[in-house]
């Protein structure tokens, strides 16, 4: 049984998920997954490796097709609402060597919405520059994308959201590799979007980052296993669920430190 | 002056000569811009099986007394239909299904060239091209499918473009992937047939891949890439037939050799990606870490 820990239930959805079951070659990914997300929070998705994160993003993108159960954004199908939701991959999905400058990618971001046949206008170009200046790196634009720092690769994954006219901002593992600056920078970024009524779906395996800055936790072991505020969520019964053998749970005064076996 | 003038001008005396020029700038230009793609994308070993596979259609078109280009349309773009719909459909790594299916239409030809009796001048051409046997109703043949093939990459620049960055999220943001991704197959697979006659199957491959791969190592955009790579392409394919005619070499060995040696100059010398530019970057660290250690 998922620990289900809301106080509330919110009056619309940014995503609605019920009982949704997912996977590959007839191995299950995700089983009877259902959550409900509020717009305008910044949610974490939190589960060890192998645990359906990434599985999970790719069906509410409508990337992986659900074997049963509902995926609704916004009310409505994805394909109905696609422009409305931006998805950034893992930066070591993405190749850095390609011939492209950051301007170039976050333009991609318009290219759903200006259709087949039609060049990008003036608009377009105004719209990437906004997306830009909105996670500073205006500068930038000319830049060779090979020749970026990790944290300023993943503002540029979520410009092209932005450029996008995203509502709902699908982030997979964006704090990988960062360090303790750049993650704090990158946070407040992710605060300053939900300031703007934006939805955040941030996958990530550092729990003590959904702890500290995050509306809500969604912990996924294939199964979900706790929803809710962090606080709630992140106790140590709860966490031993989730991540039985990936988790080292030390109780120290009015806490539980929380750290991983080996490099998670 | 005017040896060099000589140099250039004698052979156009030649009509041979004159349809060979436009044979191999078409070649060329078209090769470069799908070759963009092709190297951007990782997809050599296709180009390379796509043109193999053209030799069963071409063989099968020789037996039948039928067009030849059309023999090669046929195969090389059902091949590259066939790699698609295999790798999709029975999940197999893209260079197994592209492996199997390349061997075995290479294969197919063979055997039916085998049962013929007089074919080996004409298809020996195709094997390591003859540009001077190229007539002007090839040479229209080649120019509408390069201009079919350059107009529909030009038309799909931004999508294509898209998901050669990255074809996930392009799917995400509601670009038709799978039907461009199976286009721009079937464009390799007739860039392969245009360069057939010209270069010849076994050296098709370095008409996609070396030019864009020069311009790679020397600019940073896509569309530079290829226009950039359409320049190096023609440059090698001029110099490398008025080569040939002078030194009574093979003309498509020759274009070839001509691009490989401009990429090594790039891959020497180019100011960012170069052999040199890096080993004096290195050179720099390895002296600001000595200034800095006491």
């Amino acid at each position: 049984m998922a620990t289900d820990v809301r106080t509330q239930a919110p009056a619309t959805s940014a995503v609605a998920v019920s009982d949704l079951w997912a996977g590959y070659d007839g191995e299950p990914a995700l089983e009877g997954v259902s959550f409900e997300l509020p717009q305008g929070s910044l949610v974490g998705l939190a589960g060890p490796n192998g645990s359906g994160k990434s599985t999970l993003l790719k069906a509410v993108l409508g990337l992986v097709r659900p074997w049963r159960g509902r995926i609704e954004l916004f009310g409505d199908r994805i394909d109905a609402v696609r422009q409305r939701v931006g998805y950034a991959p893992q930066a070591e999905l993405v190749d850095w060597d390609f011939p492209a400058t950051v301007g170039d990618v976050v333009m991609m971001g318009r290219y759903g919405r200006i259709g087949l046949l039609r060049r990008p206008r003036a608009a377009d170009r105004e719209a990437v520059g906004r997306a830009l200046a909105q996670v500073g790196l205006e500068s930038l634009a000319e830049r060779q994308i090979g020749e970026l720092s990790g944290g300023q690769q993943r503002r540029m994954l979520i410009a092209r959201g932005l450029a996008q006219e995203a509502d709902l901002l699908l982030l997979d593992e964006p704090m990988v590799g960062l360090d303790a600056t750049t993650q704090h920078a990158l946070l407040a970024l992710f605060e300053a979007l939900r300031g703007q009524g934006k939805t955040l779906l941030v996958a990530t395996h550092d729990l003590s980052c959904v702890a500290a800055c995050f509306d809500l936790a969604l912990l996924l072991n294939r199964r979900l296993v706790a929803f809710g505020a962090p606080g709630e969520v992140f106790k140590p019964e709860i966490l031993n669920e989730a991540f039985a053998e990936h988790l080292l749970l030390i109780p120290t005064e009015g806490g539980v430190f929380v750290g991983h076996h080996g490099h998670g | 002056m005017a040896d060099v003038w000589a140099w250039f001008a004698d052979p156009l005396e030649f009509e041979f000569m004159r349809r060979a020029l436009l044979a191999v700038a078409l070649v060329g230009i078209v090769s470069a811009v799908v070759g963009a793609f092709v190297v951007v994308r990782g997809m050599a070993f296709i180009g390379d099986a796509l043109a193999h596979s053209s030799f069963a259609g071409v063989a099968a078109a020789f037996a039948l007394g039928a067009s030849i280009y059309l023999g090669a349309i046929v195969a090389a773009v059902a091949t590259a239909l066939g790699i698609a719909y295999i790798s999709q459909r029975a999940r197999l790594r893209f260079d197994t299904a592209i492996g199997v299916l390349f061997a075995g239409a290479f294969a197919l030809g063979i055997v039916i060239v085998s049962r013929q009796d007089n074919y080996t001048v004409d298809l020996f051409s195709f094997m390591f091209g003859n540009v001077l046997g190229v007539s002007w109703n090839d040479l229209a043949l080649m120019a509408a499918i390069g201009a079919l093939v350059v107009g529909l990459i030009a038309v799909f620049y931004k999508e294509l473009l898209f998901i050669a960055y990255d074809s996930t999220v392009a799917t995400a943001a509601g670009i038709p992937t799978r039907p461009l991704e199976y286009g721009l197959l079937a464009l390799i697979a007739l860039s392969t047939v245009v360069a057939l006659q010209a270069v010849g199957i076994v050296l098709v491959i370095a008409m996609l891949v070396t030019p864009a791969a020069t311009a790679g190592l020397l600019v940073r955009r896509l569309h530079h890439v290829i226009f950039l790579g359409v320049a190096v392409a023609l440059v090698s394919a001029v110099v490398g037939l008025y080569v040939s005619y002078h030194a009574s070499v093979a003309s498509g060995a020759s274009i070839v050799l001509v691009a490989t040696a401009l990429f090594a100059v790039a891959l020497l010398l180019a100011p960012r990606r170069g052999v040199v530019a890096r080993w004096r970057v290195d050179r720099a660290r390895r002296n600001d870490l000595a200034k800095a250690l006491p």
